[in-house]
This record gives structure tokens, C-alpha cells and sequence, in this order.
């Protein structure tokens, strides 16, 4: 039987997951944007796996919501993504350092 | 009467204020036309004054004008005490500034600061008859302090050399440093009797004599001896007595009428009439008597001994000024203020003289001042040999001149004076002082003389191709001047000392009253004379001198010379004036200066700049480059932050 303690546990794996992947990544800023992706699903995972648990429908409208706005995200950041590129030649996240001290 | 004592003070300031400010618009005559006519009012309505009060039997006046502010009951007013002290000093330098307006049309004839400096003599005018009119000591220390800027102003009245520039600062400083005992002792009165006003303050003078203060804690002084020796602290440095007496040879860098007028006749002799003004005061203090007596003497002799080895001609004068500014000081600390009253007001003659003379000498040569230039003048100059004699024999006091009577009768006070009872050590340096001084006196005023007027002509050819008489706008107020100071003395020695002329203006302790003891003898001027020719030494001392004089300078001029090199120690010493202008420029300025130098370089610069100002803005500086390091503009540093910060605050929220 799968528990309540595995979806959540699964979620958490993922969010650190993702974690590791903004902290480890030093070279595309695509990979910075799917890990923030990574972590949002995570966080869906919660929602379902609560809204299971407590029988409440609403975790999974929150669902619906989060997602439709990571989409609208992901379109936004991917812009953004080609227009950066467009300035600088390049998405290497270790040279993106102008707001330095 | 209250209008006529008002145009007195008001048409010079008004004529000073029309000269300067509109001078360009008058044009050089109509600025000497206007001052010169007021200057002339004022001198007129003195006499109208003083007619008033001594031969129509007028009572004294005193009256409060305007009252300026009032606070905690302390009226600040501008008022008039017309009683016969002031009307004499009104009278005195409305005389000699009026004959100095005239002086200077010639004098000043050719200088690009015509106007200017009638309006300065005019104001300088007003400002002196505000100060002996007073009623209050605010008004006095206004008067005080106006005298003062006026003197700085015309002292550096050639303003581009560096000299006199130099000159005019001294004496502002130098007058700074007797100010400020001047407005202390104010402050002891105010303090003591919560008034300004003169009749109040010498109406409570027995119960300020009667307290005590502790300057110093531990030494109780007497509150009239400490206000007294304040007021004469001011006295000293206006009238320039030892050790402030430094300002007053270097005013002489100022124009010769403003010599004659401020720095000779009447300005310097402000600090004499206050202390006669405050004779109810000093009365009630014996010690400050003593002090006053002391520094007058030390004044008389030292500063006499100084003008023998000057050979600018103006300087001599200026020494001459400095010894019987003392001469008068004596007089005041013998409690005979009377005498030193009548002193000044002969002197004031014979000064002025004396210096429009030497005035008259320098048009002559050409701007020349040294001495040793000179020589033979005489037959050149009559009118001003003539006058130059009446003037010096009248300050050797040669008898029956002006000078005569006063110095005599002044040396008799000294000899008679109480402290032969109560201070022997005050007595006998007072009395050889002046007695002393009488010598030195007739020495420096006929070397000079001398030197000027007689034995050979030392004067290169050009200066003597173009020797002549002065025009009549210097001569006439030689002759003018020269009058009083030959005769003034017959008629007026026995009503200003002996009989009552002063009445309730100065007041003298009937055990100090040495001029009453005098006049017990009196029996008339020419009596006067008989008795001096045949009593006292004074006479011959003065006598003496002049023979010296005549035998050093004029039989045996290799003499001095001689003598000048064999007592070169002696002569180093007079002719570096007693070392006191190096004490104060090396010793007080110097270390001012360095004491500034410290307190800039290391106080403003290194502590308050440096370590307060800059400090501040330096160590924020540093801390921010530390704290920069922070913002490494790292995507995944930030996001780094975020979750330890996060971590630790879902930490702190789960444990604590």
C-alpha cells in the first residue's frame, strides 16, 4: 500500500532534487529553468497527495491553477532566455554576473 | 540747553556721514566746507556751554535720551551728563579737532583720500564727544570702542603700505587686550549694582567697597579694588600706559593730523578723563591707586628715556605723548584728578601743536620724518620755529608757559600726596619718576628740537632748493594753538585746581585731597611762578636738561656718538624699545601663531577632519568594501541564500 509518507517523501526527493540542480549548475540557464519547473511539480505533488489524504478537492484546483501559471512561466522565461542570448551570446550562467558588487 | 548738547554730538556725525558717503558728489572742497563748519558748531556751542555752567552759575544736566533695551531692570540708554568735567573735555577737543579740520586742508592737499579722511576726523569727533558725554558706562564703552575703529581706520589710512597696515592692527589688538578688562569692570559693576547709569553706580559705591569677591579661590579681594584695577586695564591700553603703551609709537605710520588730533590730543587721553569720571570709584580702593600710581610713574620715566635715541621726528613726539600720558596718570593715582584734568587739557594744546609743527617740518621736506636730515630749519620757517618754541618750552614746562603750571602743580601733588604717610616705597617711585622725567623731557624735546631747527643744514640740495614757509592753512592753527599754550595756564591754574571748578564732578576723600593742601599756599599764578623758581628742583631739572641738549647736539655732536657705541648695552636697550615688541611679536603673537598652527594642523585637520569627518566616511567606506564581496552577482549564490535563510528561519520556528 502506498502511504501518505512515500508521495511525500517522493516530493521531497524531487524538490531537492531541483535544489541541487540551481545550486550545482553553473553553465545553462535552461537547465536553471527546468529545475525551477522540477520544483514547482514537487510542490503539485504535495497538493495532490494532501488533497487525497484530507479528501479535499481544493489542493487539486490549486493544481490546476500552479500549473497553467508555470506554463505562462516557462513561455515568459524562455523569452526572456532568447532575448539574453540575443545581447550576450550566451546563456552561461557563470557569466551572467553584472548585478556583482 | 537739551538741543544745543545735541547738535554738539550730532554735526560732526552728520558732516562725517555727508563727506563719506557722498564725498564724490561734494567734491574736495565741499567735503572739507562741511566739516570743517561743523566741527567749528560743535566747538562754538561748547563754549556757549561751558559759559553756561562756569559763568553763568548753570547747574550740571544729566538726562537719559533714549532708552535702547531694558532687561531684568538694566536700562540700556543713551543719555547726557553735562556737568564742567565733561564740558572741559568738550570744549578741549572740539578746539584741537577744529584746528586740525583746518590743518588738514593743507596738509592732506594732494591725497587721493580727501574726503575719506575728513569724514574719518569727523566722525572720530563725534564719537569722542559721545564718550565724554555720557551718562552710562554703555555709552561710554560705545564712545570707547568708536574712538578705537576710528583710530584703526585712520592709522592704516594709506592703506597700501605694509607699515602701516602692520601699525593699525597692533593698535587694534593691542587696544583689544585693555578692552577687555575695560567691559570686565563693567561687568563687576553691573554685577555688583545692577545699573549703568553713572549716578546710580557712584551713589552705591559704598556697598560695592563693602563686598568682597574670590577671584581666585582662597584670596578674597575687595570688589572696588578688582573693578577699579579692571577699569584702569582699559584705561591702560586706550591711554597707553606700560606694558600697553606698544601701539602707540607705531600709530605714528597714520597721517600727521590724526597724530596730533587722536594719537596725541585727545583720543589717548580718553582713558585719564574715565578714570577722573570714576573718581567716586577709585577713592574707595586704595590698592588700585597704588597700581594706578605705579604704572603712571613706571609710564613718566621709562618711556621718556625711549624718545631721546628716536630720530624720526614723529616719534619723539610719540614718546614725548607716552611720558605725559604717565605724567597724568601719576596725578590720578595721587587722587589728584583735578591736576591730571588740567594736564591733559594743556597738554592737548601743546601736543597738537607740537605735532601739526612737526606736521608743517615734514610738508617742508618733502615727506622726510628722520631727524638726522634735517637741521637749520629755522630761518627757512619762522612762523613754524616760533610756534615749535612755545610748544616745546610749554612741554619742558618752562615757567609761566601752559605746560608750566600744569606739570608743576602735578609734581607738588606727587611730593605731597598722602602716600608719603601710607606707602614709601609708592611715594619715592612716583615722585623720582616724575621728577626724573622732567629732565628727560627737556633732553629729548631740545634734541629734537635742535636737531631740526638749528645747526647745520643736513638736507640734501634738492629738498633745500624747495624749503619754504607752509601755506596759511597749516600756519594759522600753529598760531591758534600756540596762543593757549603759552597762556592758558595764567588764568585757568587757579579756578581747575584750587577753587571749585570741578564742583560735584570729581570727588576726592578729604585724606587723599593733596590738591586742597596745595591750594592752602596758593596765592595767584605769579606767585606760582616765584614760588617753582625758588622751591623746587623741577625747574632746574628741566633747565638742565635743555642745556644738555644744547651742549650734545648742537656744541658737541661727535658726543652722542661716542657715547652711543661706549654704552652700547644701554643704547641697544633703548633703541630696541626695552625689548617689548620682541616680547610680543616673538613671545605672545609667535606663540598664538603657534598655538593656532597646533590647534589646526592637529586638532582641526587631524582629529576633527581626519578621524570625526573623514573617519566616519572612511571606516563606512571600508566596511562596505567588506560587505560587497557579498554580492558576488551569482544566480546560484543568491538562490543559495535564500534556502540556508529559509532553512534556518523553519528551524528556528520548529525548535525554538
Amino acid at each position: 500500500m502506498i502511504s501518505l509518507q512515500h508521495y511525500l517523501t517522493l516530493s521531497a526527493v524531487l524538490f531537492a532534487l531541483s535544489i541541487a540542480g540551481i545550486f550545482v549548475n553553473r553553465r545553462n540557464l535552461i537547465l536553471l529553468l527546468m529545475c525551477i519547473e522540477l520544483m514547482l511539480l514537487a510542490v503539485n505533488f504535495n497538493f495532490v497527495a494532501f488533497s487525497r489524504y484530507l479528501g479535499d478537492e481544493t489542493g487539486q484546483v490549486f493544481v490546476f491553477f500552479i500549473l497553467t501559471v508555470a506554463a505562462a512561466e516557462a513561455a515568459i522565461g524562455l523569452a526572456i532566455l532568447v532575448v539574453l542570448f540575443r545581447n550576450r551570446r550566451s546563456i552561461n550562467v557563470q557569466e551572467l554576473d553584472t548585478m556583482k558588487g | 540747553m537739551h538741543g544745543i548738547h545735541l547738535t554738539i554730538v550730532l554735526a560732526p556725525l552728520a558732516a562725517a556721514i555727508v563727506a563719506g558717503l557722498f564725498g564724490h558728489k561734494i567734491g574736495r572742497a565741499g567735503a572739507h566746507w562741511i566739516t570743517n563748519l561743523a566741527v567749528g558748531l560743535s566747538f562754538v556751542l561748547s563754549v556757549v556751554v561751558l559759559k553756561h555752567l562756569y559763568l553763568d552759575g548753570g547747574q550740571a544736566e544729566n538726562y537719559s535720551l533714549y532708552t535702547w533695551a531694558v532687561s531684568e531692570g538694566l536700562r540700556m540708554e543713551v543719555g547726557f551728563l553735562i556737568d564742567r568735567l565733561t564740558v572741559l573735555m568738550m570744549v578741549v577737543v572740539t578746539f584741537v579737532s577744529w584746528m586740525v579740520h583746518i590743518y588738514t586742508i593743507g596738509y592732506m592737499h594732494d591725497d587721493p583720500g580727501y574726503q575719506r579722511f575728513f569724514s574719518y576726523i569727523s566722525l572720530f569727533t563725534f564719537a569722542m564727544l559721545m564718550l565724554v558725554m555720557s551718562n552710562n558706562f554703555l555709552q561710554l564703552f560705545f564712545g570707547w570702542e568708536a574712538v578705537g575703529v576710528v583710530s584703526y581706520l585712520l592709522i592704516g589710512f594709506w592703506f597700501k603700505r605694509e607699515t602701516a597696515i602692520f601699525a593699525n592692527l597692533k593698535a587694534f589688538l593691542v587696544n583689544r587686550v585693555g578692552d577687555f578688562g575695560f567691559i570686565l569692570g563693567i561687568a563687576g559693576v553691573v554685577m555688583f549694582t545692577n545699573s549703568l547709569d553713572y549716578a546710580t553706580v557712584f551713589g552705591s559705591a559704598d556697598s560695592i567697597a563693602a563686598q568682597s569677591v574670590e577671584v581666585i579661590p582662597g584670596s578674597p579681594w575687595n570688589a572696588m579694588t578688582m573693578i577699579c584695577i579692571l577699569l584702569f586695564i582699559g584705561a591702560m591700553g586706550k591711554s597707553a600706559q606700560a606694558p600697553l603703551h606698544v601701539w602707540l609709537p607705531d600709530s605714528m605710520e597714520g597721517p600727521t593730523p590724526i597724530s596730533a588730533l587722536i594719537h596725541a590730543a585727545t583720543m589717548v587721553t580718553a582713558g585719564i578723563f574715565m578714570v577722573a569720571r570714576m573718581s567716586p570709584l577709585f577713592e574707595l580702593s586704595e590698592t588700585a591707586l597704588a597700581f594706578v600710581l605705579t604704572i603712571g610713574a613706571i609710564t613718566a620715566f621709562f618711556m621718556g628715556l625711549l624718545g631721546i635715541v628716536q630720530n624720526d621726528i614723529k616719534r619723539v613726539i610719540a614718546y614725548s605723548t607716552l611720558s605725559q600720558l604717565g605724567y597724568m596718570t601719576v596725578a590720578l593715582g595721587v587722587s589728584a584728578y583735578s591736576a591730571a584734568i588740567f594736564h591733559l587739557m594743556t597738554h592737548a594744546f601743546f601736543k597738537a601743536l607740537l605735532f601739526l609743527g612737526a606736521g608743517s617740518v615734514i610738508i617742508a621736506m618733502h615727506h622726510e620724518q628722520d631727524i638726522r636730515k634735517m637741521g637749520g630749519l629755522r630761518k627757512y620757517m619762522p612762523i613754524t620755529y616760533w610756534t615749535a618754541v612755545i610748544g616745546t618750552l610749554a612741554l619742558i614746562g618752562f615757567p609761566g608757559s601752559s605746560g608750566f603750571f600744569s606739570k608743576d602743580a602735578l609734581i607738588e601733588a606727587v611730593k605731597d600726596s598722602h602716600w608719603h604717610e601710607t606707602d614709601q616705597l609708592v611715594y619715592w617711585i612716583a615722585y623720582l619718576s616724575v621728577l626724573l622725567g622732567v629732565f628727560v623731557t627737556a633732553l629729548y624735546s631740545f634734541r629734537m628740537f635742535f636737531l631740526v631747527f638749528h645747526g647745520e643744514e643736513r638736507m640734501d640740495k634738492e629738498t633745500k632748493s624747495h624749503l619754504h614757509e607752509t601755506p596759511w592753512v597749516v600756519t594759522a592753527p600753529l598760531i591758534l594753538l600756540a596762543i593757549p599754550s603759552a597762556f592758558i595756564g595764567w588764568f585757568t591754574i587757579e579756578p581747575v585746581l584750587f577753587g571749585d571748578f570741578f564742583g560735584q564732578a570729581i570727588r576726592v576723600n578729604s585724606e587723599h585731597d593733596v590738591l586742597a593742601h596745595i591750594g592752602e599756599t596758593f596765592h595767584g599764578s605769579w606767585e606760582f611762578v616765584v614760588h617753582a623758581m625758588t622751591a623746587g628742583p623741577a625747574i632746574y631739572l628741566a633747565l638742565a636738561g635743555a642745556f644738555t641738549a644744547w651742549f650734545l647736539f648742537l656744541k658737541r655732536p661727535d658726543l652722542p656718538e661716542k657715547w652711543a657705541e661706549k654704552f652700547s648695552g644701554i643704547y641697544n636697550l633703548l633703541d630696541r624699545k626695552y625689548y617689548f615688541d620682541d616680547l610680543y611679536i616673538k613671545g605672545f603673537a609667535a606663540g598664538g601663531r603657534a598655538l593656532g598652527q597646533f590647534l589646526w594642523k592637529k586638532g582641526d585637520e587631524l582629529i576633527i577632519d581626519g578621524m570625526i569627518v573623514n573617519g566616519t566616511a572612511r571606516s563606512i567606506g571600508r566596511f562596505a568594501g567588506v560587505l560587497r564581496r557579498v554580492q558576488t552577482g551569482y544566480l546560484y549564490h543568491y538562490a543559495f541564500a535564500m534556502f540556508f535563510g529559509v532553512t534556518l528561519i523553519l528551524a528556528w520556528l520548529l525548535w525554538a
